[in-house]
């Protein structure tokens, strides 16, 4: 694989660029936003709750295996499945799954449409596909995803109080007790700026690397895997940059 | 009417277009004929701004369309239908989605004249019971009737049409064929169809312009093109079966010494008897 950086880079800023133009037809493109939010945001809804339930479940098993001293309330388990979900696990997690989900989606429709000249029909009706078919993509994702986030952090917790209790290993008084202590809002706001950096992410990534396919219908899955897999290494970097910087 | 101006285009080193200049006249079906590569779609679609040419312009009524930006060229594209190859149907939406796809975007008026145009555009196809289907469903002489319903939908005054027939079966390109004819006279477009089919040339061929290689080799109508004296030409039309007829006859002596053109009733009747 070649590795072209400056020049996608170059490419990718130019595509964001032309996104910004007035809408045709703001009833379309609105029709078109609603239609991207319920296909990433209400499509996502079933991984998203299986991998947070498991997550909070894993974590609170791992976190007491680890925990032997005696001296350290039960309730601290709870107390730490609580920080590493909103903190790494719910946005972190959750975004690299959805890259590979909502990232393969986005890049094997747009890649379909260029191969098929279905973007150039609509270029040739006056229509600037890369507003009408990129921006509601971005646009659902930032706000779609966002709220993921925030629904894997809490069932994630609930996760976590069950797998405790099944396994006999906090009572869910303690967990509550743990929940409530030394809970601090700036975790939250960490949490938040890391959805949106992915989403950002999830969505422009895999729309650059589809709109961009030519060739053949063997391109399309080139692209979408290739769409994958630089989102998922620009999550993990920016993951490290934004714990850096914030915390 | 559209003039093209010294178009050149190269992709690398490889040169497609060098120098091709024409006028396509409104009312008529001006065709662009040649062997496959020869650049026939390259041409149409740098006519239509989806490729940039290398050096040359483009004029729409006057207009240059090559020296305008994305803003200045939307109001010419909504005067712009296409029909692209592979018929470039929304697959994600139905056959009256994708015409009413136009409508919705760009015209004005409410949802049930948008509707009634619609309709207007499938029936004047002659696409039935067809409306609820979605573009995977239905076959290709279909969905090239589908996609020309959506290019003429907001009534457009320039048309391209790329290989119309190409993948159907040879009656179904004839109706394709009167169909973009008929078009073409009814609303006075200036339409522009490539093609390698000898049955489209001989039908609709007001303005017929001959490719060869990124060249323009050979210019004029249906009437003269059979009698034309340029060899790639002849080789191009004459390697259909169809037309080893009209080879064989004009290579009988009474073409080959012209006398048809000058020669009244004498010669005709040698060749009858
Ligand atoms: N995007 C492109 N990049 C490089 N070469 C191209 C491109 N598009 C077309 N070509 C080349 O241009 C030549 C003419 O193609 P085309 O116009 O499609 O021929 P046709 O007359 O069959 O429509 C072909 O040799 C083709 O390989
Ligand atoms: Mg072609």
């Amino acid at each position: 694989m070649e590795f072209k950086f400056f020049y996608h880079f170059g490419r990718f800023i130019l595509m964001i660029k032309g996104m910004f133009s007035r809408p045709e037809n703001m009833r379309m493109y609105w029709k078109e936003f609603m239609h991207q939010c319920t296909d990433i945001g209400v499509g996502s809804l079933g991984i998203v709750f299986i991998i947070s339930l498991f997550l909070g479940a894993v974590t609170t098993v791992q976190t007491a295996y680890q925990l032997v001293a005696g001296f350290i309330p039960k309730s601290t388990i709870a107390q730490i499945v609580r920080d590493t979900l909103i903190l790494e696990l719910a946005p972190t997690m959750v975004c690299i799954v959805l890259g590979g989900v909502v990232g393969s989606k986005i890049a094997s429709e747009l890649g379909n449409m260029r191969i098929s000249e279905q973007i150039d029909a609509q270029e040739i009706m006056g229509i600037n596909t890369k507003a009408y078919l990129i921006g509601p993509k971005i646009l659902a994702a930032l706000i779609t995803i966002p709220c993921l986030v925030v629904i894997a952090a809490f069932l994630g917790i609930w996760g976590g109080l069950q797998a405790g209790m099944l396994s006999g290993i906090i009572s869910s008084e303690e967990y509550m007790k743990g929940l409530r202590a030394a809970f601090d809002g700036y975790n939250v706001f960490v949490m938040l700026s890391k959805a949106f950096t992915y989403s950002f992410i999830i969505s422009s990534i895999p729309a650059y690397y589809g709109y961009n396919v030519t060739g053949g219908a063997l391109e399309i899955g080139r692209a979408s895997t290739k769409a994958v897999v630089v989102s998922c290494i620009l999550i993990l970097f920016t993951d490290y940059l934004l714990a850096a910087m914030l915390l | 009417m559209i003039e093209l101006i010294n178009i050149r285009k190269s992709f690398g080193e490889k040169v497609i277009l060098q120098d091709v200049s024409a006028k396509m006249e409104a009312g008529k079906t001006n065709l662009i004929i040649g062997a496959s590569g020869s650049g026939k779609t390259v041409l149409m679609k740098c006519m239509v701004g989806l490729i940039k040419p290398d050096s040359g312009q483009i004029l729409y009524n006057g207009k240059d369309f090559t020296a305008m930006d994305d803003m200045e060229k939307k109001p010419i594209r909504q005067e712009i239908g296409m029909l692209f190859q592979g018929s470039a149907l929304f697959d994600s939406m139905t056959v009256e989605e994708n015409v009413m796809f136009p409508l919705d975007m760009f015209a004005r008026g409410n949802y049930k004249e948008k509707r009634k145009r619609m309709q207007e555009c499938l029936d004047r196809v002659n696409l039935k019971d067809a409306n609820k289907k979605y573009p995977a469903e239905i076959s290709g002489g279909m969905k090239k009737r589908v996609g020309i319903a959506r290019a003429i939908v907001l009534n457009p005054k320039y048309l391209f049409v790329d290989e119309p027939n190409s993948g159907l079966d040879p009656q179904t390109s004839l109706v394709i064929d009167k169909l973009i004819k008929d078009l073409t006279a009814e609303y006075n477009i200036t339409t522009v169809v490539n093609t390698h089919d000898m049955n489209t040339v001989m039908e609709s061929g007001d303005h017929i312009m001959y490719m060869h290689q990124g060249l323009k080799q050979w210019e004029g109508s249906n009437k003269d093109i059979i009698f034309a004296k340029d060899k790639k030409l002849n080789d191009f039309i004459f390697a259909s079966e169809f037309f080893q007829d009209i080879k064989e006859m004009r290579q009988s002596e009474y073409f080959q010494d012209n006398k048809w053109r000058g020669g009244k009733q004498e010669g005709g009747n040698k060749t009858n008897s």
